[in-house]
């Protein structure tokens, strides 16, 4: 049985996909999160987020988180589903799903999850402003 | 010997394309091409500290360099 799925997607994220994947008759319970594009930065209306991803390699490390957090956590499945382009207000750049039989280790996953995903796993956003726009979290 | 060099996000801005050949040094390492690339894009001095990968995986210092590797450069990364 496969027990992870990890994506990189140019269009948009289907929930239902990651939710079906991980969702187990053995399992008391899924636990999700939802990345959503936020409309402003330091109070800075922002327009939209361009995401740019070296699309091997970050598919190489999604997996071997998935493969981390299974060690660490009693968890049954996981799925990570990453998106890449132009987004919108309010679009969805990712979705992590968690399968497990108690509560407890699916949230505690999923938050591993997404904390490490965003430390290693080589994708890049930019952020489009009114006046210009600032890749994030490469000045000093 | 010859090495394949990949930029993303704001480095590739900096160069000004995202894909590059060059040659360096035999038995050069990951120490030895970081001093050698900043000394060629003297802008990458003003980012963050960069990573490297060496064909899709993140590489210390002293990792050595084969001929025709993939080496990317990793600026911060801020996915999510």
């Amino acid at each position: 049985m496969e027990r992870i799925s990890v994506k990189i997607v140019e269009d948009k994220l289907n929930f239902e996909k990651c939710y079906n994947f991980v969702a187990q008759n053995s399992c008391g319970g899924i636990a999700s999160f939802i990345g959503t594009v936020r409309n402003q930065t330091k109070n800075k209306a922002v327009s939209q987020l361009e995401f740019t991803g070296y699309k091997a390699m970050a598919i190489k490390e999604m997996k071997k988180i998935c493969e981390l957090a299974i060690s660490k956590f009693d968890i049954e499945k996981i799925a990570v589903h990453h998106a890449l382009g132009m987004l919108k207000v309010s679009e969805i750049p990712v979705i992590i799903t968690v399968s497990s039989a108690h509560r407890n280790a699916a949230f505690d996953a999923c938050k591993f999850t997404i904390d490490t995903l965003k430390e290693t796993v080589p994708i890049w956003k930019k952020e489009y402003f009114e006046d210009g726009e600032v890749w994030v979290n490469a000045h000093p | 010997m010859n090495i394949e060099i990949l930029f993303f996000g704001i480095t590739a801005d900096f160069v000004g394309k995202s894909k590059l050949e060059i040659k360096i040094p035999k038995n050069s390492t990951v120490a030895d091409f970081k001093e050698l690339i900043v000394t060629d894009y003297p802008n990458l001095k003003n980012i963050n500290e960069f990573a490297i990968a060496v064909n899709e995986d993140y590489a210390e210092d002293s990792v050595k360099l084969n001929p025709n590797d993939v080496v990317a450069i990793i600026p911060p990364v801020s996915g999510g």
